[in-house]
């Protein structure tokens, strides 16, 4: 809870809706006919609407991106570091847009809302929603906000997917583009790791095919044994050794299946709260939209052919401990890009957080954005720059 | 600009593709961008040349040179530039063949291990040569394998590289008829442009 607002803030935030009544046909066939999203902005537009940075969130992101709620929050947004006055994505010459993306449980259209066909919660009901639908529904609205061009367009993990996409979808409409701790496409790794975090959801007797809202219970176990999974494949093995290396609860062993490590209680505690303010669906969405993410598949695997349409700059970051998205994920985007000729940027930082490190203010990473967007910044007009 | 840049930038034909290994802060890049329209890459490891670069926008990439150079393709570029770095790599005879698989042409700056005052420095004060351009001592020296004017001139010829070009200049970066005439003694700097 913070008693003042820092100074390098956006303050306090409300979130608000947009409705679209336009239909959407979606990747898997399936056409929504209407939809809300929910998001945040931060600074003010500016006249010509050229100042605007669309942020994009990962996995279990949301549209509460930075600031606070209320002067009861615990904590700011999820990247609060990154945005503010004066913090490398800086509002004092950018509006930023932070939405929760379709098939989110923040309060953007998904399987927690309710199907106006059934009128029934959508539950498992929702239909696959992929990166390719994400970035059409963030254009729709860009386009309510009269924003033709982003000044930049920036996402780690999950959320560089999406901007990687826009770079080749919409070439024209993004002057920049901030690929954080991503890929070019899932390994089988991941696509294994996803797997067991979704099969431990549907295996969990309280998931109820997945309408478990219906029946007003949550598959809390399968959901937090997910999240337990993930977390430790988002950490380094240095860290979780910092963390708690091999710190016992009680002096001695107990012999039984209590917590006898710290970092077991932490897991269980980090799967538990993911509970709290997950939905299942949406995780079970969410993994699948990484999955199936592989834009060089559209040109028989050729990324650099994919990647010639785009027309915007590039920076690629990647963290030295990711082994979820690791650095050489990152180089096959900078390579491909290379071989296109497109200008691309790209620093390989030094950090233990393993993914995690794209949240972290780590300085150079962030000096590093900061000067990426500064640059972005010096072109506008000059109310703003 | 360094000296040595502007003699290099001097090299480069207008409108060609150049990756500068050893890139810096940029001022090549910036350069050859700004009055030749060249689009290039750099590649670095100090973390405040890199940013250096993102700031003024010239495209940079995190790479260690000695890890490779696999990931460029072949012929990829019109120039390959390495100013005065040539001689902190492992193998800077391997690194030739890379600069000349992924481009035509490759621009290299080294200091001239044989000039005169190294020589006075090894061979009458039986040190090893420390001065203002050079200012390490053996054990803390980046420069691992310093050679000097003929000794490159020479792995050119064992490899069949063609010699484009070469200058050879004193600390200031001027050329002079006895850097010219006797550029292994004379020449602190040596700069050659070669191709396969």
């Amino acid at each position: 809870m913070p008693d003042t607002i820092p100074v390098d803030s956006v303050g306090l935030i409300t979130p608000q809706v947009a409705h679209f009544d336009t239909p959407l046909v979606l990747a898997c066939g399936q056409t929504l006919p209407n939809y809300q999203l929910v998001y945040e902005t931060y600074g003010e537009l500016n006249a010509d609407a050229s100042n605007a940075i669309l942020i994009c969130h990962a996995l279990s992101g949301d549209h509460h991106a930075a600031g606070y709620h209320s002067m009861e929050d615990r904590k700011p947004g999820w990247w609060d570091s990154a945005i503010g006055p004066d913090k490398p994505i800086d509002t004092n010459h950018f509006f930023v847009i932070s939405l929760n993306n379709l098939g989110g449980c923040s309060g953007s259209t998904g399987p927690t809302t309710v199907n106006p066909a059934t009128g029934k919660v959508w539950g498992a009901e929702f239909p696959m929603v992929t990166v390719e639908d994400w970035v059409e529904t963030q254009a729709r609205f860009a386009d309510r906000f009269g924003i033709q061009t982003f000044a930049a367009i920036v996402g780690g993990s999950l959320g560089g997917m999406q901007v990687l996409d826009w770079s080749v979808r919409y070439p024209e409409r993004l002057q920049a583009a901030a690929i954080i701790a991503s890929a070019p496409k899932l390994s089988t790794q991941n696509i294994a790791f996803n797997e067991v975090a979704r099969q431990s959801i549907r295996r969990d007797p309280q998931f109820h095919d997945g309408q478990y809202i219906e029946q007003d219970t949550i598959p809390t176990n399968g959901l937090g044994l997910a999240r337990m999974l993930g977390h430790i494949t988002y950490l380094s093995d240095d860290s979780m050794g910092n963390k708690f290396g091999r710190q016992m609860r009680h002096d001695t062993y107990q012999y039984n299946y209590e917590v006898e490590f710290e970092v077991e209680s932490y897991l269980r505690y980090q799967g538990e709260a993911f509970t709290k303010r997950f939905d299942a669906n949406t995780y079970m969405l969410m993994t699948k939209a990484l999955d199936y993410f592989d834009p060089a598949a559209r040109e028989g695997g050729d990324l650099a052919k994919v990647l010639s349409k785009a027309q915007c700059e590039f920076l690629l970051v990647s963290f030295t401990t990711d082994w979820r998205f690791s650095p050489a994920r990152s180089e096959e985007i900078v390579d491909a890009l290379i071989r296109s000729g497109k200008h691309v940027s790209y620093t390989k930082i030094e950090a233990i957080e393993g993914h995690d490190a794209f949240l972290f203010p780590i300085p150079r990473y962030m000096n590093a954005l900061r000067g990426f967007l500064s640059r972005v910044a010096k072109r506008l007009p000059k109310e703003n720059a | 600009m360094r000296a040595d840049l502007q003699l290099i930038s001097d090299w480069i034909p207008p409108n060609s593709r150049v990756l500068d290994l050893g890139c810096g802060d940029g001022a090549l890049l910036a350069h050859l961008s700004e009055h030749k329209n060249v689009a290039g890459y750099g590649l670095e490891i100090d973390a405040e040349n890199i940013n250096m670069c993102i700031e003024r926008g010239i495209p940079v990439l995190e790479q260690d040179i000695d890890q490779g150079l696999q990931n460029f393709e072949e012929q990829g570029f019109e120039v390959v530039v390495m100013a005065h770095a040539l001689q902190q790599f492992r193998r800077p005879d391997l690194l030739l063949d890379e600069m000349l698989r992924i481009g035509k042409e490759a621009i290299i700056t080294f200091p001239n291990f044989g000039h005169w005052r190294n020589r006075v420095h090894l061979g009458i004060k039986g040190h090893m040569p420390v001065s203002e351009f050079l200012p390490y001592n053996w054990y803390d020296t980046p420069n691992i394998h310093f050679c000097t004017f003929n000794d490159f001139r020479d792995l050119c010829q064992d490899k069949g590289l063609k010699v484009q070009r070469w200058a050879a200049v004193d600390g200031q970066l001027h050329d002079h008829w006895w850097t010219r005439l006797m550029p292994n003694l004379f020449s602190e700097t040596a700069i050659f442009k070669v191709s396969r």
